[in-house]
């Protein structure tokens, strides 16, 4: 199993809300940011302990690293209207989301400006307004607040049965004798395909962690209760029990593609992972990124301590009968069929199974149970 | 963002001479721009395993706590 990234998986819950927090400047914060919160406070951003302060950032921005040089490459920021609240550098505040029902405190350490303008082409590659990506920095307020957290208080939401911490899912994998573990993001119902990366990289381990992304969607998305009942469904039918877990994370995407990929690699890290899928053109969105750019930016990172396991794009070829992908099959396009996420959405939108050679009958069958499987 | 002041951000060690013209040579043509580039990288790769430490370990009563939750939501028999 993986050690924790930088050394040592953060706990900043306390158990019990004694802390008396009357008196403090409360800060509402969007649900995005509340679950920054959870994953800093149970262990998921380790080493994290807080948001980041003006130093790390520059680091984050300029050498994809954080101060003390563990690899980061996501600024995780709280930024808030410096004109509403007298707030100072030393006072501690409440934030608080109602959706989440997250109750923290932080202790702020720095109040400082920034360039969103710096902070999106580092990050994102472009300064268009047009990447989701960017229109969320230049969203945000103009000052940052720095320091650490403790989560005090949060409420049970829908979903929890699938959401294990870090801390659990170590455990869990320690129970089931687990040394290596591939881990395997996910925003869509599987398909065939998904299922082919899956089984081989999972052949050449000791269990596959199945971790989808649950959140904020956009319209035409699968639900994501349909989401996790297709992968009950592949998991019951075609997976040994003993070799596959699932479990949800709860953050938002930022379409920041490579940097974005070796985000996604150290939060499987912090639950215990040694290796992560890796696919083509992971975290990306139009064409802000090469193909492959997630799979290149890991070697500027010899001490991440996750092992990547690329995946390049894969097909159906008629003529080798099984799913391949460009570095296996000899075979012309012409005999090859793409696994086309659109064309599966539009067959199960017309209330059609697609065929078997795309995705599993009982797997279709399950999205079919849902009235209304997208979002509106 | 404040403007990074390089000089707090690296400092200089020294090897003999030797060792610095064969590691010029091995990186011709390779990704890496300088020696200092390659020292960097090779030293964060030998120093990554030792870093990370121990795990610390868990208390009886949270392991208890974790596996119960986890049998009760049907992840561990």
């Amino acid at each position: 199993m993986s050690k924790p990234h930088g050394g040592k998986l953060i706990d900043r819950t306390i158990k019990k809300e004694t802390k008396d927090t009357n008196g403090f400047l409360e800060i509402e914060v969007n649900t995005n940011l509340s679950e920054d919160i959870l994953n800093i406070a149970n262990g998921v951003f380790s080493p994290l302990e807080g948001f980041l302060g003006c130093n790390d950032l520059e680091n984050v921005v300029n050498k994809k690293r954080l101060s003390n040089d563990t690899p980061w490459t996501i600024p995780i920021l709280l930024d808030f209207d410096k004109k509403g609240l007298g707030i100072k550098e030393g006072d501690t505040v409440l934030l608080t989301n109602k959706e989440s029902g997250v109750r923290a405190i932080m202790d702020v350490d720095e109040i400082f400006a920034y360039d969103k303008k710096t902070l999106a082409n580092e990050i994102y590659r472009t300064k268009e307004a047009d990447h989701p990506g960017v229109a969320n920095v230049y969203n945000m307020d103009d000052t940052l607040l720095g320091g650490k957290i403790s989560l005090l208080a949060r409420t049970q939401r829908e979903f929890d049965e699938y959401n294990l911490t870090p801390n659990e899912t170590r455990v869990l994998f320690k129970e089931k004798g687990w040394k290596e573990i591939v881990a395997f993001q996910t925003r869509n119902p599987p398909h065939i395909g998904h299922e082919y990366v899956q089984k081989t990289a999972l052949t050449f381990v000791d269990g596959l962690f199945i971790n989808p992304i649950i959140g904020k969607k956009k319209s035409g998305d699968f639900k994501d209760e349909v989401i996790l009942s297709s992968y009950e469904s592949l998991m019951e039918h075609y997976y040994l029990k003993d070799r596959a877990v699932m479990s949800i994370l709860r953050t938002s995407m930022k379409y920041a593609g490579p940097r974005e990929a070796i985000h996604h690699a150290i939060m499987r890290k912090n639950f215990g992972c040694t290796h992560f899928i890796v696919g083509r053109d992971h975290a990306g969105v139009g064409s802000y990124y090469g193909p492959y750019d997630a799979h290149d930016i890991f070697s500027e990172f010899p001490d991440l301590n996750i092992i990547p396991v690329f995946f390049r794009s894969f097909s159906r070829c008629t003529k080798c009968g099984s799913v391949v992908n460009d570095k296996i099959c000899p075979h012309d396009q012409k005999y090859h069929i793409n696994f086309s996420g659109k064309k599966i959405r539009e067959l199960l939108k017309n209330g059609e199974i697609p065929p078997e050679d795309m995705m599993r009958k009982e797997v279709a069958e399950t999205i079919l149970k849902f009235e209304h499987p997208f979002v509106e | 963002m404040i403007k990074e002041k390089e000089d707090k951000k690296f400092t200089t060690i020294s090897i003999p001479t030797p060792l610095a013209e064969k590691i010029k040579k091995r990186i011709e043509g390779t990704g890496f721009t300088s020696l200092s580039s390659y020292v960097t990288y090779v030293l964060r790769e030998v120093l990554s395993g030792m870093d990370e430490g121990e795990e610390e370990a868990f208390t009886k009563e949270d392991e208890k706590r974790v596996k119960d939750r986890l049998r009760a939501l049907g992840y561990i028999d």
